[in-house]
């Protein structure tokens, strides 16, 4: 944390403010450390293994404000009845929650291109891991630069 | 309230992948912010998302805390034959709404 | 993270000023060229803001329309008196109100006609039905240039918003023109100060995860300084306001645009 404040005071100050607000729009929970996000996985997955690949997770280099971030997943995959994807599952290591969200696909889908926006508590790299139907599990990963706005009130 | 703005194409040829979006008007209060006189917020969140057409679920997604407020989705389907696209979304208290747009297909 | 350099100078700068009389057009803008809050903001969140299906501040756009368009048992629709729309109308508020000599902002003006020609109760200033309500009416001067007028009985009330922006306030002790004027371009903590203009407002801010007016923005930028905001819907805010619109005449109208 760098300053190029001159006055000392006025940075306290700055500070101060900066940490009362901070209480009301920070999340109040501890934020979720990776052992949540192994957890969260295998209640979705038990535990078979995740190959990387496939899966293309997209996210801003950098996030403006944690409050909406634009993200989009795409899997390759034909989307046949013989061979698409079932389900996409969006994970973080630094949410309260590590499941962001789950879609579930079929072949009626046609493409795997799902996007959305979501919150992210700082910044991570977000994971993205997508069940084919042939049951394997294949994942992407994306990070972004979350930053704070100016600080909350301004 | 609760309002939704859908994106469906009006007419698509049998076979083609069509983009559908959907902008649904709520505050997915995520339970983890204290209000102004340091009060917690309680959770109040969508759920649950499907998309239906041509009888079945062509689409589907859980949503927890991490889905940004006014929640927007896009995703696809294969034109197949001409009918309504059902977006149904349903809150942590089991209420659900729903909107059609008509497809018709070529 | 905290960065506010220049501000020091700032400080110095204005006690030096002494403000001339009100002048005709945004005379007191010291920039080469106005720039919108839409120029400082990331490619990822312009884009947001010209997707006019997924920008979310089109809900309260749409929300507007239904209830323009509706007619309460007791009362006539807007629609009913106003059947051509109100295009152009946000880009000249706020204006005096001719038969209440009061300035109006564009809320004030929605609830004056349920007051006045819909025998209705005011609107509550930050609730749904007024935000919509006015995104949607903002939104028909979509892209037509701000075009405030300040001579007559607006002069005053253009007096005293000039004042409230050049005067310093809070425990930081900083005015509106130390930022917005002096400091527009430079960052503070992770965010950059743009010239502060209102023409994206009601605007749908990341930050307040919903869309809001323009006097919530001032109401922040207030709380920020760590100064006692005003009330909103407050005639020092309508004042300050025509003195934002005046300052940023020509400037494109946005709403709803998006904001941090
Ligand atoms: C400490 C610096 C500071 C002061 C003082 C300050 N603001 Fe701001 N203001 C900001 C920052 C930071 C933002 C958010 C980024 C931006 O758009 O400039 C902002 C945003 C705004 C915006 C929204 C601009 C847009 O395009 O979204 C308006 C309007 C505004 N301020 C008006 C005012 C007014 C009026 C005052 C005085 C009552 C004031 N500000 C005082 C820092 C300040
Ligand atoms: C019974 C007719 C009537 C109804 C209903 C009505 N208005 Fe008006 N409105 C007027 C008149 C007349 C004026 C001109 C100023 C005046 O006399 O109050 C006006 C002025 C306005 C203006 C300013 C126009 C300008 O050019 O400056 C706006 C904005 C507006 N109305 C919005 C609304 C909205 C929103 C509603 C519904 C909530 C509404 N009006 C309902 C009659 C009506």
């Amino acid at each position: 944390m760098t300053s190029d404040l001159s006055f000392p005071e006025r940075r306290t100050l700055i500070r101060l403010g900066a940490a009362s607000m901070i209480v009301s729009a920070i999340p109040l929970t501890a934020l979720a450390d990776p052992a949540d996000l192994t957890s969260a996985q295998r209640r979705l997955f038990g535990d078979r293994e995740i190959k990387q690949g496939r899966v293309t997770l997209k996210l801003p280099a950098i996030a403006e404000n944690g409050y909406s971030v634009p993200l989009s997943v795409d899997v390759d995959s034909p989307m046949t009845e013989s061979d698409h994807v079932r389900q996409i599952a969006i994970f973080s290591p630094r949410n309260p929650i590590a499941e962001i969200v789950r879609f579930e696909l079929g072949p009626r889908a046609g493409r795997a291109s799902v996007s959305t926006r979501i919150r992210l508590g700082g910044t991570q790299t977000v994971q993205a891991v997508a069940e084919l139907s042939d049951g394997s599990l294949w994942s992407g990963a994306a990070k972004t630069v979350v930053t704070l706005a100016a600080c909350v009130v301004l | 309230m609760a309002s939704i703005r859908l994106s469906v194409p009006a007419t698509a040829k049998r076979g083609d992948v069509i983009e559908l979006k959907a902008l649904i008007q709520h505050p997915m209060e995520s339970g983890y912010r204290r209000g102004s006189r340091g009060e917690a917020i309680p959770r109040n969140i969508i759920t649950r998302f499907e998309c239906r057409y041509d009888g079945e679920t062509v689409f589907a997604a859980d949503f927890h805390p991490g889905i940004a407020a006014d929640p927007f989705l896009t995703f696809h389907t294969r034109a197949t034959r001409s009918g309504p696209v059902l977006f149904r979304w349903t809150d942590q208290h089991g209420e659900s709404w729903q909107e059609t747009a008509m497809l018709t297909v070529t | 993270m905290i960065r506010l350099s220049g501000l020091g100078l700032a400080l110095v700068a204005v006690a030096a000023c002494t403000p001339a009389a009100p002048p005709e057009t945004h005379l007191d803008a010291p920039f080469e060229r106005l720039q919108s809050g839409y120029d400082f903001l990331t490619p990822e969140t312009q884009a947001l803001q010209d997707d006019t299906f997924s920008n979310p501040g089109y809900l309260w756009v749409d929300r507007g329309a239904e209830l323009f368009n509706t007619s309460d048992a007791d009362a006539p629709s807007c629609a009913s008196c106003h059947t051509t729309g109100l295009a152009g109308v946000a880009a000249s508020y706020p204006a005096i109100d001719s038969d209440s000599g009061q300035l109006l902002n564009l809320e004030g003006r929605i609830n004056t006609c349920r007051e006045r020609h819909q025998h209705l109760p005011a609107l509550d200033y930050e609730s749904d039905a007024l935000r919509a309500l006015s995104a949607y009416i903002a939104n028909q001067s979509h892209g037509l240039p701000l075009s405030v007028d300040i001579s007559g009985a607006a002069a005053t009330h253009y007096a005293n918003g000039r004042d409230y922006f050049f005067t310093r306030r809070g425990q930081l002790n900083l005015s509106c023109h130390q930022c917005h004027d002096q400091n527009a371009g430079k960052r503070l903590r992770g965010d950059t100060i743009s010239q502060g203009h209102g023409n994206g407002f009601p605007a749908y801010r990341l930050e307040w995860q919903t869309l809001g007016s323009l006097q919530r923005r001032i109401f922040d930028c207030d709380t920020g300084v760590r100064a006692e905001p005003l009330p909103l819907g407050s005639q020092t805010y309508i004042d300050l306001e025509l003195y934002l619109s005046a300052r940023a005449n020509g400037l494109a109208m946005e709403s709803p645009a998006i904001r941090r």
